[in-house]
């Protein structure tokens, strides 16, 4: 199959439109903390993407899309990108990588939820390459470069498993190897930009786009498909929360872009596979699962600080759920449980539960093994000066 | 009249508010500052490098209130607004001269 310029050109904006959702996590979560963590927040952003870019660069795409070794993780064939080329099914090889790139990049972001506010900088960097070496490789193996999972026919369209499930129970283990910010539950944590948090959740939903309907890896009918899904889903998800949140209390906005998240999140695994009724289900079951998983975490006491485990790990768990409940064959060649298929239904439970031990299991091992050599934590005082000054010598305030 | 001045850590803003709150103590102002105390704020050590953060973020609580408030105002603030550690503040006390509201005409001469 030759090059089609208009798939190219489809695919390297996706692939930017992508790109752009790592700071619009920095941004989202930066919102959240206190001042004096706004730019450590933002800056572990940027950084996780330039390490995953090198990481994938050298080995990474290759762990992921090499020759497959055993359904579990890929050969060392493309390592620093040899034989990945301007060549390519549809689209140039280098685009295929540097699409991956991106989805790599911004879940190593999203995992920075889990250590907000008190994370050493040097060792977010050791354990950074870890983990998208160790989880985030063989899990996108798994779902889209041959591994077992593709094998055994589970469907995550564009990384329910993959991204959120990893991140969000990576996230979860990641804070309980951390331990909790100094005064959680005593004093006050409020989100001190809610502005700055919905700029973030703009640039997530304008950014997600790319990521559902570029998964279609072509400008064609299943991207319009999968564009239109993910932007229902997000609605729905959004209205959702919003919703049970003013039954709470108020209505905030923080609830509703969350919801959003939530329903943007859910929809990934199954965008190219269901239809926008089903899409609405998806985006309001999401909005009220992550809603109810926050609250649970909070009466729990847990510092997941800032919801990557409610909102992308349940949620996730949710999306890749809920692909084999609706998917159906008119739109992505496979029917699900709705559609007279129970199979496909336990295939996809198979994928999500098996995906979420892994990432939680490693990622305790990883947390636990930096924490041990080098320390994930810093110093009482430096938290209390705040990240920003701390491992920046930087500061927002004059 | 006497002006109470505490200066406290941001994060006991909400403690040291509701427990004035709970024993009747309502009017106050409330300002964000940065300063420093007698430790010349905080120094932090990296690996023999020294990052001195001398002005940190505090708030300051202003509250105009008859002599006879002043003591319990000072427990409360010491009680919900004490770590123990350097940087916990301090509280100032002076001599109110006049309170002149804006909304009415009244005019209270101490």
């Amino acid at each position: 199959m030759p090059i089609d310029s208009g798939d190219t050109a489809f695919i390297l904006i996706c692939t930017a439109m992508v790109m752009l959702m790592t700071p619009g996590v920095g941004l989202f979560y930066g919102g959240m903390v206190r001042k004096k963590n706004l730019i450590s927040m933002i800056a572990l952003a940027f950084i996780a993407f330039s390490l995953v870019t090198i990481q994938w660069t050298c080995v990474g795409y290759s762990l992921a899309f090499g020759s497959d070794i055993g359904g579990f993780i890929g050969g060392l064939d493309f390592l620093g990108l040899t034989g990945v080329g301007m060549d390519g099914e549809g689209i140039p090889d280098l685009l295929f990588m540097a699409f991956q790139l991106v989805f790599a990049g911004l879940t190593l972001a999203i995992l920075t939820s889990g250590i907000a506010e008190r994370i050493k900088l040097g060792s977010f960097i050791v354990f950074g390459l870890l983990w998208t070496t160790l989880v985030y490789d063989p899990l996108a193996h798994w779902a889209w470069g041959g591994g077992w999972a593709a094998t055994l026919g589970a469907l995550d369209f564009a990384g329910g498993t993959v991204v959120h499930i990893s991140s969000g129970f990576g996230a979860l283990a990641l804070a309980l190897v951390i331990g909790k910010r100094v005064g959680f539950g005593q004093y006050s944590m409020e989100p001190h930009n809610i502005p700055m948090t919905l700029l973030g959740g703009a640039l997530l939903w304008f950014g997600w786009f790319g990521f559902n309907a570029g998964s279609a890896l072509a400008a064609n009918g299943l991207a319009a498909s999968a564009f239109v899904v993910t932007n229902i889903s997000a609605a729905a998800g959004a209205l959702a929360w919003m919703g049970a949140s003013w039954i709470n209390g108020k209505p905030s906005s923080l609830g509703m872009i969350s919801g959003g998240l939530a329903g943007l999140v859910a929809i990934t695994p199954a965008a190219g596979f269901v239809n926008p009724l089903a899409a609405i289900v998806i985006g309001v079951v999401a909005g009220l699962l992550c809603y109810a998983a926050l609250l649970f975490r909070v009466r729990k006491g847990l510092d997941e600080s800032l919801d990557a485990w409610a909102v992308h790990g349940m949620g996730g768990l949710w999306g890749a759920l809920a692909t084999g409940i609706f998917a159906t064959a008119a739109i992505g060649g496979v029917d699900g449980l709705i559609y007279g298929n129970p199979g496909q239904f336990v295939i996809q439970a198979i994928d999500a539960f098996v995906a979420m031990g892994y990432a939680f299991g490693v990622t305790l091992v990883l947390a636990k093994l930096v924490d041990m050599t080098i320390g994930l934590r810093v110093t009482e005082e430096e938290e209390y000066v705040g990240l920003d000054i701390a491992q920046h010598g930087e500061s927002i305030s004059a | 009249m006497k002006k109470v001045e505490a200066i406290i850590r941001p994060e006991k803003l909400e403690q040291v508010k509701r427990a004035l709150e709970k024993r009747g103590f309502f009017p106050m102002t409330v300002t964000e500052v940065r300063g420093r105390g007698a430790q010349k704020g905080i120094c932090l050590q990296f690996r023999g490098k020294k990052i001195e953060v001398d002005l940190i973020p505090k708030v300051r609580i202003d509250m105009v209130v008859p002599d006879s408030d002043v003591t319990p105002i000072i427990e409360i603030i010491r009680a919900e607004g004490r770590t123990g550690k350097n940087g916990d503040g301090k509280i100032f006390i002076t001599h109110v001269e006049m309170v002149a509201a804006v909304r009415t005409d009244e005019i209270i001469m101490v």
